[in-house]
This record gives structure tokens, C-alpha cells and sequence, in this order.
């Protein structure tokens, strides 16, 4: 049983994401914190904001982002001043700068495409299906006759 | 022999005769790839013959070795490398089982299992189809199961042994010790695999040069087929997430978790397409298209999970051989089959015209969406990596691009399926159609505003999805009703509609309670972080939690801290909770199992912490109100698939021949 505790112990790593103490006294601000903890990447992890990461440097970035919000940041400056440090590998939602646009218009880009692909094939459809409103030919109509006279 | 002890080495010959039968199977493939389509050439019977039976022989053959492999990690035969690498002699013995497809070997040799699996029910079941058609699917079936067997013998096989077996294993990690990840991998490569047959089957119909609607209405159950087994995966991986990794989210739009979601994207959208060639013999081509990408994306996704290139550029230079391996194959099949489509797709000449109203629009529409959102999550999915090689920019792609750039089209989708599932095939009058859903809309706009006022705070975020979930609900069950028409005895007639009915508005339903439960969930969680004293109450939301205690306990192969914890709201007791911290000795890896109260309107969510110096633990609360529904909504979708699976005239497709000389019922 002591073996037991001792692995415990030494297990104490942090398993949680945000801790206690790491929460702001304003409501408000803890909010904000909270928000914008979900848009920055731990650096250490695999595909995790540090909202939700146990890493300690995910600890150490929500405790920059709270300081920064108390030394009276807007959301934006306490995001770029973490970009500064760590580059634009934090930002979970990449900007719109460079290159970028390909990755934001490529859903647009695309509906635009596809969408005029389909409309031109869903009007040679609808063509393909208006050709008895035309009237008959003369010749088409004496053939016609000819037919039903049989 | 007792539990714990390892397994005495005598389990030589089951072992090498799966490595056996493994390299059977794939000569019985190289035969059944080549022999067929020469025959269906020429149009030599004998020659074509040859399919069925190798088919089901590579299935018997493939289906021992992987019988074998099981075998070895049931008594623990340490003499195996992915045995040792992955199983312990005292795990329970469910994890041991699906410990034989915990692994890359393994795994691949589940997934070529079911291609050879598909293969032979397609030779069993296909005695309908016209014999170099059946031939050709056959064969090209069969060349899928080729390179995954050269992939496995040549850089991934599964039977190879330790000269000297050590006392035991390394265990499987623990995170996959879980009744839910353990049927995940196998329901998604049902549903991957289960695409090779569309696959098959377009590339069949191209190098016949013909789709009719007949094809239409054999391509449609395998398809349906392998997307309720991804419907089935998704929701399993996406449920296990929510309880075992500690924090209740239950999407994170990870590259694994992308690799199952495009082709689940691609295949609604090719469902809702064979529908068309079926009925109206149109949009042949397109459809073919949608059958080849829709597996070639099956193909992105091994290729993305096995190689590792996009969860860590490292993973995929440690082991580069594996993935050039799988991008050889995937170059070759859809190089192969895009060729062969450019070549022949002009042949398909559509019969069917409709007008620009009508549910051929509408469903033009639907694959319009579905595939351009596949294509956002695709694009979202490798722009790190290319913005890497071809920009020199480090930067990731996660959730909120995804949330921005995906939701739209969801949106889309949910907003326009009722009115395009009412709509008349051929043509139609918008007006006309859209009548009868005019009570729906009040409802659904009811509903939503309700939600508005009742929430704190102006998101729009729940009120839309729950003005969605209304709509599609309320609208399926509308379109039922009109199915039955007028008069007397509707609730009779609505009992016998056919199964393919109840299975589109059971699903269309199904895919309204999953928008309105992620809306729900993301609009409305309510969480508290704090340091709980045992005994001292505090509250969430409008509940009482109480941590009565904590204990450390012993588990079958873990340690666990326990937490007790009571759960009240207005003063009565609700629920016992029992949150804990495990620790995996073998695998030295430790996990949060969260206590989770389950209930229809929310869920409470509960996970213990560390202690901390004032003698309190950390315990972390949320309150997720709706969650269930979005896999009650999951497990509708696959209903749904599964009734329209049974609809009748599947099964007469299926067993025309069988039953041809029996007279019409």
C-alpha cells in the first residue's frame, strides 16, 4: 500500500486544464481569458487549445494571457503580443494575411465555382426538358399527318 | 492457465499458419485481379467465373490469418512483436481482443479483411448483376485488396517474431482500454473499406461504359452500407472523446478525426446522388466522380492516420517507407481511376430532364454543399502542411477556422433539405411545394425564439440550432404525413409506406437532433473550476454538488484516486458521482475518468483533480445541456440508413436471379 501511495504521489502531475488559482477575480475578465484560451495553440500538444491542455507551458500562456488582460490589453493587443513571442503557430484560427486567403476562400472559391457549374447544368437540363412548348416544323407537321393518316 | 501467467510457447503453429494464409490470400487476389477482367474482355464465361469463387477463398484465407492474430493476443503469445508492443498478459480480456486491431499491423490487417469481406458479398449476393459487370467489380475489388496485402506482407506485417520472447508485454495504451474505442476502428473501416465497393463499382461501370439505372440501384446499398458504418464510427470515437478525455468536448476537428469525417461527407453526398441516377438516369458522371473521390478520400484518411505526416511531420520521416507505401497506392487508384474517367465519362449520356424546381435540383443542390464542405475541411485539414512546403509558414489550422468556415454550409443544408425533400421530381412549383410547411416554419421560429428569450446573452448560436432541429424534425414529419394522402386510414398507410420512406425522414430527423444538440452544447455548457473541502457543498448552475470523499483504490490493471461526490438540486439527492484519476503502471500513463450524469435535457459532468496544499481537491463542473441528442441523432442517421437498407427493392435487386423463377408476390 505504501508503493501504491508513493505512485501517486509522484503521479500528482497536473491532469487538469485551467486551475483554481489561476482564475481572476473578475468575472468579466475570466471570461474573456477563457475566450480567447480557445483560439491559442499549445505548443506542446497535439492539436489542443491551452483552454484545454494539462502541458505546464499551457499553463504558463494562460497565466500571460490573464496578466495581460489585467494590465489592461484589449483582446486583440494580449493576442498579438503572444503572437510576437511565438509566432503565428499559436493562433488556432490562422488570419486572413499573404497566402492565407487561399485556405479562407477556398470554401467560397469553391461554392462559386461549383454553384455556376451546377446552374449551367441544371439549365441544359431544363432546356433538354422545354422542347414541347416549340411548335412543329411544316415539314415536321406533314409528317406528322402523314403519320396519323396511316 | 491462470490469469497473469504468460502463455507457454507452443502457439507456433496457429501463428504461422496465419502468416500462411496471409500470403494465400494474396496470390488468390493476384489471380481474381487479373483472370476476370481479361475474361469479361474477351467475354470468355469460364474465365470470369474464376471471381466468385476467389473471392470467397481470399475472404476464408484473410479471415484465418486474422483469426490467427487474434489468437496469439488472446493467450498472449509473446513471441509475436505486436503483441509484446501492444497487449499485456493482464489486461482484461475484451482489450486484449481488440488489442489485434490497437495497432498498425493489425489494424491493416482488419482493414484489408473487410475488403476481402465486401468482396465476397459482392460475389456471394451479386448474382443479379449482369456477369462482366460482376466480373469487372470483382476484380477491381480484388486490386484494392492486392496493394493493402503487398503494403502488410512487405512493410507491416503482423506475424513477425522475437527471437527471444520476453516475460510480458508493454500493454496497450490506456486510453484505448475502453469499451467504446474498441468497436470504433472496426465500425470506421467498415465504413472506409465499405466505399472500395462503390468504388469497384464505378470503375467497373467506366471500363464497361455504361450506368444505367440499374447500377444506380447496386451502387446505393453498398454506399448506404458503408456510410451507416461511419455514421456508427464517428459517433463511437466522438462519444469516447466526451467521457474519457476529461473535459466534455466531443469534436476537435483533429486531422484523424477529419480523415473519417470527409469521406462520411462525400459518401451522404453520394447516396443522395445514386438516388438520382436511379430514378431519372441523371447526373451519371458526376456520380461516378463522387464514387472515386469519395474512396479516394478513404485512401487520404489511412494514408493521414498511418503515415502521421499531418498530426507530426516526424512521425512520417521516422517510418517514410509505410507512407510512401500508401501514397503509391493511393497515386495509383485514383490516378488510375480519374484517367479512366476522363477518358470515358463523355459516354454517359444522361436521359433524364427535369426542370429547374424539382427534387433533381434539390439533391443537386445537397451534393453541391456536402462536397464543398468536404472540400473546406479538406483544404482547412492540409494547410498547415502546405502552407509549410510552400510558403515557409508555421502555423496550425484548428477549431475556430473549422466552426467559421464549415458551419455555414451545415447551415445551408439544414435550412433547404425539407423544402428539396417535399419537392415533386421532374418539376415542381416552389410555391406549391413549400406550402404545407408553412405550419413548420411557424414552429421552428417559435421554438427558436423561445430559445432566444429564455437564454442569457444574444448568440444567436442555440436559438439556430434549435430553429434547425425543429425544422428538419418538424419537417420530416410533415412529408410523411403527405406521403400518406388524403382520406381515411392515413395512420395505416403511413404504417406501410416503404422502409426506404421512414428511412429518409428517420434520418433527415436524425440529422436535425444532432445540429440542435451541438448548438445546444456549444451555445449553453456552463462550467466551474474550483477547490472543493470534503463536505462543503457549492453550487453550479441550479445543482448542489457535495465531495463527500476520497479514495485511493486499486483497479484491475490501474490505481485509482476516487472521488465521491453528491449531486442535489432544491435540496434532493439526484445522483452518487464517482469521478476518477487513474494510473496506468505498465504503460506509465495516467487518465481522468469523469463521473457523468446522464439525462436527456443535460448532462453533469464531473472530474477530480490534483490535491491541493489547503487539503481540498480540484474539481471541475459542467453543466452540458443537450449533449445526448447529438448522438441520439447519430444513432437515427445509421436507423435511418439501415431501414432504407431493407427497403424492398434492395433486397429484390439483390436476389433477382435467386428468384427469378418464382412468380411475383
Amino acid at each position: 500500500m505504501k508503493r501504491f501511495a508513493l505512485i501517486l504521489m509522484l503521479l500528482a502531475s497536473p491532469l487538469a486544464a485551467v486551475q483554481p488559482d489561476e482564475v481572476l477575480e473578475d468575472p468579466v475578465l475570466e471570461a474573456r481569458a477563457r475566450e480567447l484560451s480557445k483560439g491559442l495553440r499549445c505548443l506542446v500538444c497535439r492539436n489542443e487549445s491551452i483552454d484545454e491542455s494539462n502541458a505546464s507551458l499551457a499553463r504558463d500562456l494562460r497565466i500571460l494571457v490573464r496578466d495581460r488582460l489585467l494590465a489592461g490589453d484589449t483582446d486583440a493587443e494580449a493576442v498579438a503580443f503572444i503572437v510576437d513571442r511565438y509566432g503565428e503557430y499559436v493562433l488556432l484560427k490562422p488570419d486572413n494575411s499573404g497566402a492565407n486567403w487561399l485556405l479562407w476562400g477556398a470554401g467560397p472559391l469553391m461554392l462559386l465555382l461549383a454553384g455556376g457549374a451546377g446552374v449551367i447544368y441544371l439549365r441544359g437540363r431544363s432546356k433538354a426538358a422545354a422542347p414541347d412548348d416549340t411548335p412543329l416544323s411544316a415539314e415536321e407537321q406533314a409528317r406528322l399527318d402523314d403519320i396519323l393518316k396511316e | 492457465m491462470e490469469r497473469g501467467q504468460p502463455a507457454p510457447y507452443n502457439h507456433g503453429m496457429t501463428t504461422e499458419l496465419g502468416h500462411f494464409a496471409l500470403i494465400l490470400a494474396f496470390a488468390v487476389a493476384i489471380v481474381q485481379m487479373i483472370v476476370p477482367l481479361i475474361g469479361a474482355h474477351k467475354r470468355w464465361p469460364g474465365w470470369m467465373a474464376v471471381a466468385e469463387p476467389a473471392a470467397g477463398a481470399q475472404f476464408v484465407l484473410t479471415a484465418l490469418s486474422f483469426g490467427a492474430l487474434t489468437w496469439a493476443f488472446v493467450v498472449s503469445d509473446f513471441s509475436l512483436n505486436v503483441v509484446v508492443a501492444n497487449s499485456h498478459s493482464a489486461k482484461p480480456m475484451l482489450y486484449k481482443i481488440s488489442g489485434t486491431w490497437g495497432n498498425h499491423e493489425g489494424s491493416m490487417l482488419l482493414w484489408v479483411l473487410i475488403v476481402t469481406l465486401f468482396g465476397a458479398m459482392a460475389a456471394w449476393y451479386g448474382g443479379g448483376l449482369p456477369p462482366t459487370l460482376r466480373a469487372r467489380v470483382l476484380a477491381v475489388q480484388s486490386a484494392i485488396a492486392v496493394a493493402f496485402f503487398a503494403f502488410i506482407i512487405f512493410t507491416s506485417n503482423p506475424f513477425l517474431r522475437l527471437e527471444v520472447p520476453p516475460f510480458d508485454g508493454q500493454d496497450l495504451n490506456p486510453l484505448l482500454q475502453d469499451p467504446g474505442l474498441a468497436f470504433h476502428p472496426p465500425f470506421l473501416y467498415l465504413g472506409y473499406v465499405g466505399l472500395s465497393m462503390a468504388f469497384s463499382f464505378a470503375v467497373a461501370a467506366l471500363i464497361e461504359g455504361r450506368v444505367d439505372a440499374a447500377w444506380g440501384r447496386w451502387v446505393r446499398p453498398w454506399t448506404l452500407a458503408a456510410w451507416i458504418f461511419l455514421t456508427i464510427g464517428i459517433a463511437l470515437g466522438s462519444w469516447w472523446a466526451y467521457y474519457e478525455l476529461g473535459w466534455g468536448g466531443f469534436w476537435f476537428w483533429d486531422p484523424v478525426e477529419n480523415a473519417s469525417f470527409m469521406p462520411w461527407l462525400l459518401a451522404a453526398a453520394l447516396l443522395h446522388s445514386a438516388i438520382v441516377v436511379e430514378k431519372r438516369e441523371s447526373l451519371k458522371s458526376w456520380t461516378i466522380l463522387l464514387a472515386i473521390l469519395a474512396f479516394g478520400f478513404s485512401l487520404i484518411g489511412t494514408f493521414i492516420v498511418r503515415s502521421g505526416l499531418l498530426t507530426s511531420v516526424h512521425a512520417f520521416a521516422n517510418d517514410p517507407e509505410r507512407g510512401v507505401f500508401i501514397l503509391a497506392i493511393m497515386a495509383f487508384f485514383m490516378g488510375g481511376a480519374l484517367v479512366l474517367f476522363t477518358l470515358r465519362a463523355g459516354a454517359m449520356e444522361a436521359k433524364g430532364v427535369f426542370g429547374l424546381v424539382s427534387r433533381e435540383s434539390a439533391l443537386v443542390v445537397n451534393n453541391l454543399l456536402l462536397a464543398v464542405a468536404c472540400f473546406v475541411v479538406f483544404v482547412g485539414t492540409m494547410w498547415p502542411l502546405l502552407a509549410e512546403m510552400f510558403f515557409d509558414r508555421k502555423l496550425s489550422v484548428g477549431p475556430p477556422f473549422f466552426n467559421a468556415a464549415f458551419t455555414p454550409f451545415m447551415v445551408a443544408l439544414g435550412l433547404i433539405l425539407p423544402v428539396g425533400s417535399v419537392l415533386p421530381w421532374k418539376r415542381a412549383r416552389i410555391s406549391r411545394a413549400m406550402w404545407p410547411l408553412r405550419y413548420v416554419f411557424v414552429l421552428a421560429l417559435a421554438v427558436g425564439g423561445l430559445a432566444f428569450v429564455m437564454q442569457t446573452g444574444r448568440s444567436m448560436l442555440g436559438p439556430m440550432g434549435l430553429f434547425l432541429g425543429a425544422w428538419l424534425v418538424s419537417g420530416t414529419v410533415v412529408e410523411l404525413m403527405q406521403r400518406t394522402g388524403r382520406g381515411d386510414n392515413r395512420l395505416g398507410r403511413l404504417r406501410r409506406l416503404p422502409r426506404a420512406d421512414w428511412g429518409k425522414a428517420v434520418a433527415h430527423g436524425g440529422l436535425g437532433v444532432t445540429m440542435a444538440g451541438i448548438a445546444g452544447l456549444t451555445a449553453w455548457t456552463v462550467d466551474d473550476i474550483r477547490v472543493a473541502q470534503i463536505g462543503q457543498p457549492f453550487d453550479v448552475g441550479s445543482y448542489t454538488l457535495t465531495l463527500t470523499d476520497v479514495q485511493e483504490l486499486r483497479g484491475p490493471n490501474y490505481l485509482s484516486t476516487t472521488g465521491f461526490v453528491t449531486l442535489s438540486k432544491d435540496g434532493s439527492e439526484i445522483a452518487q458521482m464517482t469521478p476518477e484519476k487513474r494510473f496506468y503502471p505498465v504503460a506509465q500513463m495516467p487518465t481522468t475518468e469523469a463521473a457523468i450524469d446522464y439525462n436527456l435535457l443535460r448532462d453533469v459532468y464531473v472530474v477530480i483533480g490534483d490535491q491541493q496544499d489547503n487539503g481540498g481537491w480540484t474539481v471541475r463542473t459542467y453543466i452540458k445541456p443537450m449533449t445526448n441528442w447529438i448522438w441520439i441523432g447519430c444513432a437515427l442517421m445509421a436507423l435511418g440508413g439501415l431501414l432504407s437498407l431493407s427497403d424492398r427493392r434492395f433486397r429484390v435487386a439483390a436476389g433477382a436471379r435467386k428468384f427469378s423463377a418464382v412468380p411475383a408476390e
